[in-house]
């Protein structure tokens, strides 16, 4: 399914829409280049997650932990990471072992971490202010 | 008071010794930014690999630096937050170690008030009360120090770091990582009217908040249509605009939370406090206003120990001390 935002706020609507209902565990592969709108469609799953949450950029501190009852957010960023190894070094699987939901920035530096259990969510700048957000899998939001 | 202090949250592995907050008398810092140069960023399982190696060599050759003995030691300090867990943790569980094995006390240190305690190790004559800006790849925020361990956060980025937004940008503009430094060489050379960007604006109701992840997307939207159009990019002008925009973001915050509070004393900590148009613009803004500006060197700036042993001595003196159950946490509040 492919969505068109037009504001940094449409994409972080659609990000709580996505996430409202989102069982804990999932897993949400996003893809796509600088200034796409990542963090932003994160911080609007906080919302959707009903967390308080202040959403940054993991960038540097490559995961951000945001906890909830009953999901709580682990939102990561492989920005800075060079392979699927690294990923597994940080404790990947301690995380997915919490049930939380699991939300990776730049998931195309980690190719093969995620072994098909992912939902993939793309975006593309079609422009200064909009962008064409893909969905493979996950919830229907029509 | 020696106080053995460890750093490990990101990059630098650090090793320092200070003596009563103040005085400096070894400073041993590892820094994988060459290795981490080679991927692009920060390798996470090469970080802590090497943190674990490293650390206890440089505790050996701080000793030896300041010519002292296991047995001077009378505390030992380290960063138990935040950062990257498996890195911060390697540093905690060498100071838990430490400390019990010399039978001293052990103090967790928060990295941002290490930071912040960078000012004590350079002015001697600075105490609280004064606002603080650390500004680094991972934080940015505007902290009111109200005493050594009294503090709260004014303001802070709704979205990226500064320095996260320096580095993006050189990565667009093919400048390589770590991206601070080659922004503000070529900055130093080009017209900061070159290119109109924006001013991050933030909405809401925390007045000292800011937001630099608009200023990355439209650089990289210029880069971007140049690559388009054919046309030429002016990489020096487009970096003093930058430079330009993240200190009128920065200096313009600051101070206006200054002249609100009262505050004569304004510190700079972070590696991004490095800018040298952020210090300029800051350096008059202060002369203007009749404040004080304090700017640790360059080497206190980056992630290091001292800075570590510097507000583990004030913790230490406010009873906040840890036992061995101590634990690292990846966030925390300041
Ligand atoms: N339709 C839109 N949706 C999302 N963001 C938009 C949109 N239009 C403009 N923007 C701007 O694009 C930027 C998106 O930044 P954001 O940090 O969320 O991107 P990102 O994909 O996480 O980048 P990075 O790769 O650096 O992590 C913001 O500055 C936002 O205001
Ligand atoms: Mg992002």
């Amino acid at each position: 399914m492919t969505y068109t935002t037009h504001s940094e706020s449409e994409t972080e609507a659609l990000g709580a829409r996505f996430a409202k209902d989102l069982p804990g565990g999932s897993v949400v592969a996003l893809y796509g280049d600088l200034g796409c709108g990542k963090t932003a469609f994160v911080r609007g799953m906080a919302r959707g997650m009903g967390l308080d949450a202040a959403v940054t950029s993991p960038t540097f501190t490559i995961v951000n932990e945001y906890e909830g009852s009953p999901r709580s957010l682990f939102h990561f960023d492989m920005y800075r990471l060079a392979g699927a190894e690294e990923l597994f070094d940080i404790g990947w699987e301690d995380y997915l072992a919490r049930g939380g939901v699991c939300a990776v920035e730049w998931s195309e530096n980690v190719p093969g971490a995620f072994e098909g259990d992912e939902i993939a969510v793309r975006f593309e700048k079609t422009g200064d202010d909009t962008r064409e957000i893909t969905m493979e899998g996950g919830p229907d939001l029509c | 008071m020696l106080i053995l202090s460890v750093e490990s949250s990101c990059d630098e592995t650090a090793v320092a010794l200070v003596e009563n907050g103040r005085k400096v008398l070894a400073d041993e810092i590892f820094s994988q930014v060459a290795l981490h140069q080679l991927y692009g960023g920060v390798v996470p399982e090469i970080a802590a690999r090497s943190h674990l190696e490293v650390v206890t060599l440089l505790a050996d050759r701080a000793l030896r630096t300041a010519g002292r003995t296991r047995a001077d030691i009378d505390a030992v300090a380290c960063t138990y937050a935040p950062g990257l867990i498996g890195a911060v943790l390697v540093g905690v569980n060498f100071a838990k170690s430490a400390a019990l094995a010399l039978g001293v006390p052990l103090i967790p240190v928060h990295h941002i008030r290490g930071h912040i305690a960078a000012n004590y190790l350079a002015y001697p004559e600075l105490e609280p009360p004064f606002l603080c800006l650390a500004i680094s790849g991972g934080n940015t925020l505007l902290a009111d120090v109200r005493g050594y361990t009294d503090m709260s956060v004014l303001g802070r980025t709704r979205d990226d770091a500064a320095g996260e937004c320096f580095d993006k940008s050189a990565r667009v503009m093919g400048l390589g990582y770590p991206g601070g430094k080659p922004i503000d060489d070529l900055g130093r050379q080009g017209d900061d009217r070159a290119y109109d960007l924006p001013r991050p604006a933030v909405h809401g109701d925390d007045p000292y908040d800011m937001s630099f992840s608009g200023l990355k997307t439209a650089v990289v939207n210029i880069v971007h249509h140049a690559e388009q159009t054919g046309a030429e990019l002016d990489k020096a002008g487009l970096a003093a605009s930058l430079c330009r925009a993240v200190s009128e973001t920065l200096v313009g915050r600051t101070m206006r939370a200054a002249e609100a509070l009262g505050y004569k004393n304004i510190a700079v900590a972070g590696g991004v406090a490095a800018n040298s148009r952020i210090r300029a613009d800051f350096e008059a803004a202060c002369r203007k206003a009749g404040r004080t500006l304090f700017v640790p060197p360059l080497r206190l700036c980056g992630d290091n120990a001292a800075m570590i042993g510097a507000q583990g001595y004030y913790e230490y003196l406010a009873g906040h001390t840890a036992g061995p159950d101590l634990n690292a946490y990846a966030t925390m509040e300041l």
